[in-house]
């Protein structure tokens, strides 16, 4: 719209007015860039891959051998579900017409009138629907971030009951807050690709949540130990990629702010890293392999509302205090105060999450970005935005799981039984073995009778075995 | 008959099986296990959480000799198997009924 005005001004002044009605008709129909198309989409396909497979390997990896299939299904039924309640009416109560700086109305319900054409209010360089998707991949992932708290116990029945309405009551309102023209918005508040929207609403859901649930069968007597770190490392490794889509892609344009964004965020996740095995080495004497992934992905999260509005240098301190933040979150904190969290969605995400919402407000530039002005840069009211932000954040997300879980409890049983837990996730919920070693049985009825199983019996030749 | 079995350091398998060789003895049965003994655990540390794993992995080695030859391929597990630290494993001997080679019937010593 600003650009518009000036643009009519600068015509105006210049005498060019003598074509006015073409100079009008070029303004009329948003015009959608190739560039910016490109890279939009580019980056919506980057974000689906921090889900699958990056955060089900991260996850999966750190559960144990019985639960690992069960972890990786949250994230994937996180994907299947969250993409169809985006398009039916999640993407119309984020960002559809205000209603009172609360939550989008539902005149985009089943992504009507959201097409190829950009919209005029959001990304106005790309069609709709490139903006709509490269959100629904958000969507997905801050719903996937949760299952971290819960996994290992929660029975995949209530998963899904919650995925449904804590999307659709939490994230839906708060995306529209920040994102879609709410109340934080209109307050100022800065987060340029999701740290109070996705990482603190997921990390503090999950700790709700895993309190709510209760600990693991074992917690705190049993080693639960990560059953395949190289998957994990593979995963943050993903997400480390993913995410230059996630935070570049905010975006929403092939530009110099993209390129900022991306540099910053692989700055800020080096930085982590490294602090956290430093930290661990400290406190432990060995650097481990899981700390640098651990660390990488505190790294990711914390830069992430800053990435828009911080320069090199400021993502660097930010990337090292995230990482040794993060570390004592999950050694010190969760130990001290004796939830099970456990793959750490809370420490990581939610302490992540609220230092990087912090350190935007402290370390933004308008050198970087016109719109951020931080402490640092003479503009202490940001600091106090950026609190108001969290704090309302945390709130609605601990109240607001909360009740849906215990909404849902009354109707699902939440938690797997003690012999559940004993069994494995994979078995009882999934009927399934991620690790078949050692099978012996028969298939059941009419399979004995089908011609592939004959098939298959003739030939072997058993004195060759 | 013998029985021989024996608890190996996992990093001492090769030697064990390259001195068996040389003896003469090819036949073994090999299987990747985890025990305790006088070797305490050791410490892991999984995000800040320390644990003490007790339970370590070893590899144990079966195989059946002639009662006259058991002295012998004791001495030679035993030097190949040995580093000197607490940790270098066990060896136990059992007598043996008979054996019974499948694919021919064969029993006793043949069979071995």
């Amino acid at each position: 719209m600003k650009n518009r005005l000036f643009r009519t001004i600068f015509m105006a002044l210049t005498g060019s007015m003598s074509i006015p009605a073409l100079a009008w008709a070029e303004e009329a129909v948003p015009k959608i860039d190739t560039g910016d198309t490109s890279f939009v989409l580019i980056s919506a396909a980057l974000v689906m891959l921090m889900t699958l497979p990056g955060l089900a390997l991260f996850y999966g990896g750190l559960s144990r051998k019985k639960n690992v299939l069960s972890t990786i299904m949250y994230s994937f039924f996180a994907m299947v579900l969250i993409s169809i309640q985006w398009a039916l009416w999640g993407y119309s109560l984020s960002f559809g017409p205000d209603v009172n700086n609360l939550i989008g109305n539902l005149d985009w319900i089943g992504l009507r009138g959201v097409g190829l054409v950009p919209s005029d209010v959001y990304a106005t360089t790309v069609p709709h629907q490139a903006f709509m998707v490269f959100q629904l991949m958000f969507a997905v992932i801050t719903a996937a971030l949760i299952s971290g708290a819960i996994a290992e116990r929660m029975r995949f029945p209530a998963f899904l009951a919650f995925l449904i309405l804590w999307t659709t009551l939490i994230y839906d309102p708060v995306a529209h807050w920040v994102w879609g023209g709410g109340w934080l918005c209109d307050l100022g508040a800065l987060d340029f690709a999701g740290g109070t929207v996705v990482h603190i609403l997921s990390g503090v859901s999950g700790l709700v949540a895993c309190i709510v649930i209760g600990k693991r069968k074992g917690y705190g007597t049993e080693p639960m130990i990560p059953h395949n770190l190289p998957f994990t490392v593979l995963g943050a490794a993903l997400l480390w990629f993913g995410w230059f889509g996630f935070n570049a892609g905010s975006a929403l344009s092939a530009n110099g702010l993209a390129a900022s964004a991306f540099v910053v965020t692989h700055l800020a996740t080096a930085s982590a890293a490294f602090s956290w095995v430093v930290a661990e080495w400290i406190r432990h004497g060995k650097p481990t392999v899981l700390g640098a992934a651990s660390g990488a992905v505190a790294g990711l999260v914390a830069i992430t509302p800053a990435s828009g509005f911080v320069d090199p240098m400021a993502s660097i301190i930010i990337g090292l205090v995230a990482g040794v933040v993060c570390y004592l979150a999950v050694s010190v904190l969760k130990a001290k105060l004796g939830y099970d969290d456990s793959l750490d969605a809370f420490g990581v995400h939610g302490i992540g999450g609220t230092w990087g919402a912090l350190a935007t407000g402290l370390f933004a530039n308008p050198s970087v970005n016109e719109l951020g002005q931080g402490l640092f840069y003479g503009n202490p009211n940001q600091v106090v935005i950026q609190i108001i932000s969290i704090v309302a954040s945390w709130a609605i997300a601990a109240v607001g799981t909360f009740v849906i879980l215990k909404v849902v409890g009354t109707v699902i049983k939440l938690r797997a039984s003690d012999e559940e837990q004993d069994a494995g996730l994979d078995i009882t919920q999934h009927g399934e073995d991620a690790y078949t070693d050692f099978v012996s049985g028969s298939p059941f009825g009419d399979m004995k009778l089908t011609g592939a199983s004959v098939q298959a019996t003739g030939s072997m030749n058993p004195a060759k075995i | 008959m013998t029985k021989i079995e024996c608890i190996l350091r996992p990093g001492k398998l090769e030697d064990v099986k390259d001195s068996l060789n040389k003896y003469g003895i090819h036949g073994m049965t090999v299987t990747q296990v985890i025990g305790c003994g006088l070797q305490k655990g050791r410490k892991e540390v999984y995000r800040g959480t320390e644990y003490s794993i007790n339970l370590l992995p070893k590899v144990k080695l079966e195989i059946v000799t002639k009662d006259e030859d058991v002295d012998e391929v004791v001495k030679i597990i035993s030097q190949a198997a040995r580093s000197g630290e607490i940790g270098d494993g066990k060896i136990f001997t059992y007598k043996i009924d008979n054996a019974i080679r499948i694919r021919t019937g064969e029993t006793g010593e043949a069979a071995i």
